[in-house]
């Protein structure tokens, strides 16, 4: 257990150092995002009332896009100079490396969503008539749902020809249920309209299925040939 | 052929064309729908086709994962394939019989907006077998079938929350059906069940020998390079 806890941290404090060092990733995913909250406001022209209703959607339709750009840089990096297959013949826990990946794409994720969120609401003029303490909690729970199996996929996917197209057509199908919940808890908030008690629990249902699911599997998956 | 094969397609040939008697001329009208309901003769058996197809599927990767048998691969393959053309035939009948009595061609109702899920990660399924290569394809395979069967359930709560507009099952639903009815459902069932198996079972004998001739080629490249 030991063991596991501090190759986790290993990895992951490498990870956040190569990003810190070259902010691909988190540059990257807000351009991208940005670029999407700027299409979409043309596209709608949305008015407050508007807006309330369908930014849900927006937000996180952005932020499934971009968090792709990270989940498929995850793997990928690990492939130059046969890194991944040296983490194959370690006797390092196939999971452990799972969990600082998956954590590390967390921490991506969420620092775009934190500096994306003030964005939205000044382009959309979005005041929440809604419980707002619960955003947080549903953006934590979302964003695991995204990241926990998004990086799992990108390691299908690494392995593939035509890697970086692949790991949407996995994941996409997937990940509707989450996706669902996650739009629609957060148009529960912001209108005020009905209750994000269920979508809630859908999306923690959705992250203890899955997360169980991928370290089951993981290991599987490394070490396929 | 074996003789069971040929037993079997003529069973499934006479299995076709009686339930394609039955349900056009012998079945009783609709009295709400007319005509049009018969497509349900189609449209459910193959829906119900599919999902058999997928939970083989399902079955096959986790024995394949279990027991790394070739043969649980080859079955989990077939199955996906032959389970995308009957979901797609579902996904096609049913607008064509919504059109006309619900007056749109779709809705997103639970059952429509599940199988269409269903259907797009089968699809992403066959997209990754396609896209990977050697001898990994059968693991990730397994591994992406597994994770999709655990979605089904999420999919259909997700979506069940919205209420729901398509016909409540009328089999084991408490629905009132003609007798004439359901004998000649369940005929046509039969008849695309027994059509499915003849499909998966060509599909599985090409494969299998399609695999072979792979493997003989690459010992053969490998013969010629270094002899002795």
């Amino acid at each position: 257990m030991i063991g596991l806890a501090n190759i986790t941290r290993a990895t992951l404090a490498k990870d956040l150092r190569l990003e810190w060092r070259s902010k691909d990733a988190i540059n990257s995913m807000l351009f991208f995002s940005l670029l999407v909250v700027v299409i979409f406001s043309f596209v709608f022209n949305p008015t407050a009332e508007e807006s309330r209703r369908i930014a849900g959607g927006l937000i996180w339709v952005a932020f499934l896009f971009a968090a792709i750009v990270a989940l498929n840089q995850t793997w990928a990096r690990e492939l130059r100079n046969q890194v991944l297959d040296a983490y194959r013949i370690s006797p390092a826990p196939a999971n452990s490396l799972f969990l600082a990946k998956a954590i590390g794409n967390f921490i991506f994720v969420t620092v775009l969503e934190a500096l994306m969120t003030p964005l939205f609401i000044v382009f959309y003029s979005l005041r929440a008539l809604g419980p707002v303490y619960q955003l947080p909690i549903i953006a934590m729970l979302g964003t695991w749902a995204l990241v926990v199996n998004g990086t799992f996929f990108a390691a299908i996917s690494v392995r593939t020809r035509a890697r970086e197209i692949m790991l949407p057509l996995l994941l996409f199908p997937i990940s509707i249920p989450a996706v669902t919940a996650m739009v629609e808890a957060t148009s529960a908030v912001l209108t005020g309209e009905f209750s994000t008690r269920f979508w809630i629990a859908l999306l923690v249902a959705y992250d203890v299925v899955f997360t169980i699911a991928c370290l089951f599997l993981f290991e599987t998956v490394l070490h396929a040939e | 052929m074996k003789p069971a094969f040929s037993i079997l397609a003529i069973l499934t040939a006479v299995l076709l064309s009686y339930g394609l008697y039955q349900a056009l001329v012998v079945a009783p009208t609709d009295q709400l729908q007319g005509d049009v309901y018969r497509i349900i003769y189609y449209h459910v058996p193959s829906a119900w086709t599919a999902f058999l197809l997928f939970s083989i599927n399902f079955v096959a990767s986790i024995a394949y994962l279990v027991s790394r048998n070739p043969k649980a691969d080859v079955l989990a393959l077939v199955t996906a394939e032959v389970g995308v053309v009957y979901c797609t035939i579902v996904l096609v009948t049913g607008p064509l019989w919504a059109r006309p009595v619900w007056g749109i061609w779709w809705t997103w109702d639970v059952r429509l907006t599940s199988t269409l899920v269903l259907w797009l990660i089968y699809v992403s399924y066959l997209f990754l077998r396609r896209f990977s290569s050697g001898g990994q394809t059968p693991v990730l395979a397994a591994a992406l079938a597994i994770f999709g069967a655990l979605d089904v359930p999420l999919v259909y709560f997700s979506i069940w929350f919205f209420r729901t507009q398509h016909p409540q099952p009328v089999v084991g639903g408490g629905g009132s059906i003609d007798p004439r009815m359901l004998h000649v459902w369940l005929l046509n069932w039969a008849a695309f069940l027994c059509f499915a198996g003849l499909v998966c079972w060509s599909r599985y004998r090409v494969e299998i020998l399609q695999r072979e001739l792979e493997e003989a080629q690459a010992l053969q490249a490998l013969l010629e390079r270094n002899p002795q």
